[in-house]
């Protein structure tokens, strides 16, 4: 009668088993998710921070450390106050703090370590680690932040802090997590790829409960950090250490490079401020203050800072016109003041005379020339014609765009093309007499104080340049440097050219700057006044010494300080006898310098 | 005596003997994965560790099964109804003489020998039933001899539930199986599976209203359809009515249950109800199964298993352990063992000469089946979790010796069918 019943529950067997295995497959084979989980749940993957390379001036001395600095952790679990007023005492912390952080340990986990007491210094840490055995669940655990032995260069050498979440979005190597350390600015952003060295990684495997059960598949997958490259910059530290000093309490800029190579020896930028403020706990508080301060102390002015040329132009405009055959030594012109404003001196003035006095209406002459050469008959299409072939040239002085320093934030400044003119004032509407103030470095021109001082770098070297640069070698190796560093830069002017300029800057220190005149050392300079419509001018001083066999070439602005030939030629000066003799004799004018009194 | 012929070897059905200690030996192998520490590196055989005490009751359990295979052919026949009553003493006893354990009173015994008296009152309910039913006349079509059948049934299910034991109580309704293959009328399961898929519905829809009305709509049609007498709308109108309130009257009675039971109901249909809590138990033995792949992780390779994520991992979560270190062709193995033991008992059962011992065959299918579907369906989420053992695969004497009796004793009736009297009806 019930015949067929049997078979029902076979095929109901069958039924069961397939759809068991169904379901099986679904969630074994078909959807992954659930290996991704099981890692999350029991695999723990534990970062082994490398230790970030060192930085070396060129001497060798150490600019930049790792300082070990100090968490007290807490296992809640284990953890036993035992006296509790002794407990304060050692740990210098109030009751009420102890039962803050311990209810928020517990809270986190009672079995897992998490941070008690942050960034213990080294002296405490030495004053209570022999008494940490008395205090079962406390343990130290070691990190380290930067440090600066010699608190100065911070712009150059930069700083380094938590990753941001838009840094990282864009970083698609998937190196860096969340809460990492990576390089902020100067040297540290710059360089961050071989300072930052190789994390490794240890997989661990943990229980339910967290707990540690070894490493997963006996550490097969694990990896050792490999620690930061060691980098020796070209920053001298005693050059820059005196260079600080002297623009204590001004605002300004000072890049000093040495012209055979193109190696910064100081980059200095005033207001300054302590680079070991922004490390550690402390950077996010001091990093506010500094950020909203009026004088601006983040602001890189040697490469963000930007001025007109102002008459240090005048040297490149002599060049330009001696290359072109336009001028000659011998070439005069009169100091015709109705053209442009001048001061007195004899008139008329050859080049020579022409860069020693500084003569404003001698480049409104020569510029004329140089823009005019009669390539068209139209003044307009002639002029358009004379300002793209010299922009052209200006340009190879490394002027109107960034070198490529090895920092972030280079600005490059800009020198006007005939696209420009005609943006502003209508295609063919321009002539001479609209642009003629780019004779004397004023107008639409804009440099940097780095891009100045590498100017004086091509005046030392008669016409070539290195793309000035902060690294002289990756853990010790010359060779590591980029190539683009190894590589002449020629600026299309003859030698020979570049005699009667050197000859004309030594000169011109005699009356413009005295005070920057060595008695016993050649240095060929050109002051300048950078226009400060808000204020008191900017004094602007380019220079190179020793004039035979230039060592180092200079630039020097300090703000407000009215003219050239007072605060940035005596700094300049003072910078190259430092720099040069190891010595400074001249304490008259480091204390004029110092004093930073310059209009009266 | 015909004890020469009661230990016929040639007569013993082979393959399910095989299945049996394949079942055994890698429920064993599985054991020893669950607990195994590989900081604490123990050998399998070491018997301070579940692998090597689960060793100690396989050892026993084949010695059980030597004296049952040994015992006269027809002593269970006999002894069923003795059996039975003494089991029933056992559950009656046992929340007085019973140690407690988190809140449940299950195990008798002293020192450390303790056995579960609802586990091996399955196999006495199973005979008993048999030796009930055989009677040529008992028929289960008709209401006298139904009452008779559950009575039976029924008695060991209530002095369990009073443990309490939900789980085990559970699996007595798997003999219905049986019944089915004795001539219970169809209507009980039709009716049953529309009470199970309508309880499912009702808990699994959120607004009691959308089902009321499906349920009104099917009312109507049917009385549309028929022939429309006042008694009949009035029977359907209250059928209805009564199948209303009931979807209604069960979010009601799940309050009534405790938290945890209501819970095991509800991470059904929303496993992350409770995450932490009871949703935890399945979210990750799911994580754990699912982690293994086609190949699994390799023997005692598993993460989730080892470290404790999942509960009752060599007990009633066995399967899990399975599942991570050998994944889904483990999986295949060991469900294709089960299929193929359930359907060659249904053929065994199918081939004996008289009622009883088909009727016993049946019983051992239902209750295997039944453990078999149910524990893997949790482990993998299609059931609410159930603390049922995954048979001869689980840690745990009382477990192992229970199954190992239920299928030996149907496999001696079978060995020996051919003593058998022929009274089949």
């Amino acid at each position: 009668m019930n015949d067929q019943r049997p078979l029902v529950i076979i095929i109901f067997i069958f039924l069961v088993g397939l759809v068991l295995l169904v379901k099986l497959f679904t969630i074994q084979v078909l959807d992954d998710s659930f290996m991704k989980k099981a890692e999350r749940n029991a695999i723990q993957r534990i970062v082994d921070h490398p230790y970030r390379g060192l930085v070396y001036d060129r001497n060798g001395k150490l600019l930049v450390y790792n300082n070990p600095i100090f968490d007290l952790m807490i296992v809640p679990k284990e953890f036993q106050v035992g006296d509790t007023t002794r407990f304060l005492e050692l740990f210098q912390i109030s009751k009420e703090e102890l039962i803050e952080s311990y209810t928020a340990a517990r809270k986190y986990s009672s079995v897992k370590p998490s941070t008690f007491i942050k960034q213990i210094s080294t002296e405490d840490f030495a004053r209570i680690q022999d008494f940490l055995i008395d205090y079962p669940g406390l343990f130290i655990m070691t990190r380290s932040v930067r440090s600066y032995p010699s608190p100065v260069a911070s712009h150059a050498l930069g700083y380094i802090g938590e990753i941001s979440g838009r840094q990282l979005e864009r970083d698609s190597s998937g190196y860096y997590r969340q809460g990492d350390y990576v390089g902020l600015s100067g040297m540290e952003s710059y360089y961050e790829k071989e300072l930052r060295g190789v994390k490794g990684v240890k997989y661990k495997m943990v229980n339910v409960r967290g707990i540690d059960k070894g490493p997963f598949k006996d550490g097969e997958y694990d990896t050792a950090s490999v620690a930061g490259s060691n980098i020796t910059s070209t920053i001298d530290l005693e050059l820059q250490r005196y260079g600080e000093l002297l623009l204590q309490g001004k605002t300004g800029s000072v890049v000093a490079i040495e012209p055979k190579t193109g190696e910064i020896l100081a980059m200095i930028s005033a207001p300054f401020y302590d680079p070991n403020g922004l490390t550690g706990a402390d950077f996010s508080k001091n990093y506010q203050i500094l950020n909203k301060e009026f004088s601006k102390p983040l602001f890189n002015r040697p490469i963000m800072a930007m001025y007109p040329p102002g008459s240090i132009f005048k040297i490149v405009q002599s060049l330009i016109g001696l290359q072109e055959g336009i001028l000659v030594p011998s070439t005069t012109f009169a100091c015709n003041k109705s053209l442009v404003a001048c001061h007195n001196h004899p008139s008329p003035v050859d080049l020579f005379g022409a860069i020693r006095n500084s003569c404003n209406p001698y480049y409104h002459q020569a510029f004329r020339q140089i823009i005019n050469q009669e390539k068209s008959p139209n003044t307009f299409v002639d002029t358009k014609i004379g300002l793209t072939s010299w922009r052209e040239k200006v340009q190879k002085f490394g002027l109107g765009s960034t070198l490529g320093l090895d920092m972030n934030g280079e600005r490059g400044g800009s020198i006007p093309s005939s696209a420009y003119y005609d943006k502003v004032y209508g295609e063919g509407r321009w002539k001479y007499s609209t642009i003629y103030s780019l004779s004397i470095g004023q107008g639409e021109m804009q440099v940097t104080p780095l891009q100045m001082a590498n100017l004086a770098a091509i005046f030392a070297n008669k016409g070539y340049y290195y793309t000035p640069h902060l690294v002289k070698a990756i853990n010790g190796d010359k060779n590591n440097i980029p190539d683009e560093y190894l590589q002449r830069k020629d600026v299309g002017i003859d030698a020979k050219h570049f005699d009667l300029i050197q000859e004309a800057m030594a000169a011109a220190l005699y009356g413009t700057a005295n005070r920057a005149v060595m008695a016993d050392l050649v240095i060929a300079g050109k002051t300048g006044t950078a226009q400060n419509p808000h204020g008191e001018d900017h004094s602007v001083f380019i220079a190179f010494a020793p004039k035979e066999d230039p060592k180092i070439a200079i630039a020097v602005y300090v703000e407000n300080a009215g003219w050239g030939g007072r605060a940035a030629a005596s700094t300049a000066s003072l910078m190259i006898e430092k720099y040069i003799r190891k010595e400074v004799k001249r304490l008259d004018l480091e204390n004029y310098v110092l004093a930073g009194n310059f209009i009266y | 005596m015909r004890g020469e012929a009661d230990i016929n070897i040639n007569r013993v059905d082979w393959p399910t003997v095989l299945i049996y200690f394949a079942l055994v030996i890698l429920g064993w192998i599985n054991i020893y994965a669950a607990v195994y520490d590989s900081q604490n590196a123990k050998s399998i055989f070491d018997v301070s560790i579940n692998s090597g005490i689960q060793l100690v009751w396989i050892g026993t359990a084949i010695a059980i099964i030597i004296v049952i295979m040994a015992a006269d052919h027809r002593l269970f026949e006999n002894l069923a109804i003795p059996i039975y009553l003494i089991f029933l003493v056992l559950l009656l006893l046992t929340p007085f003489i019973g140690k407690e354990v988190n809140g449940q009173i299950l195990s008798i015994g002293f020192g450390s020998f303790r056995i579960q008296p609802g586990e091996f009152a399955k196999f006495a309910t199973g005979l008993a039933l048999a030796k009930v039913m055989e009677r040529p006349t008992f028929d289960l079509s008709k209401g006298t001899y139904q009452l008779r059948a559950f009575a039976v049934l029924l008695i060991p299910v209530a002095l369990i539930i009073l443990q309490p034991d939900t789980g085990t109580a559970m699996v007595y309704f798997a003999l219905l199986l049986m019944f089915y293959r004795e001539g219970l009328p169809q209507y009980y399961f039709i009716l049953g599976f529309g009470m199970v898929a309508l309880t499912l519905l009702a808990l699994g829809i959120s607004n009691n209203i959308y089902l009321a009305i499906g349920i009104a709509v099917i009312i109507a049609i049917l009385i549309m359809m028929g022939r429309k007498t006042p008694q009949r709308i009035i029977a359907f109108s209250l059928i209805g009515i009564g199948l209303i309130a009931y979807t209604y009257s069960l979010d009601f009675v799940l309050e009534k249950l405790p938290e945890h039971q209501q819970n095991r109901i509800m991470v059904l249909f929303d496993p992350d109800i409770d995450p932490l809590g009871v949703g935890w138990n399945v979210t990750q033995s799911k994580i754990a199964i699912g982690s293994g792949g086609l190949l699994g992780k390799g023997y005692l390779q598993g993460t989730q298993t080892k470290f404790d994520f999942v509960p009752e991992q060599h007990t009633d979560f066995i399967f899990c352990t399975l599942g991570e270190e050998f994944g889904w062709l483990g999986s295949l193995v060991v469900i294709s063992l089960f299929v193929g033991l359930l359907y060659r008992l249904v053929i065994m059962a199918e081939r004996q000469k008289n009622r009883f011992s088909r009727i016993y065959g049946y019983s051992v299918v239902s209750i295997l089946l039944f453990h078999f579907m149910i524990n893997i369906a949790m482990t993998i989420g299609l059931f609410p979790v159930v603390g049922i053992p995954l048979p001869f695969f689980s840690y745990g004497g009382s477990s192992l010796w229970s199954f190992t009796i239920l299928l030996f004793v149907f496999i001696k009736m079978d060995s020996s069918r051919a003593l058998q009297l022929g009274r089949l009806n």
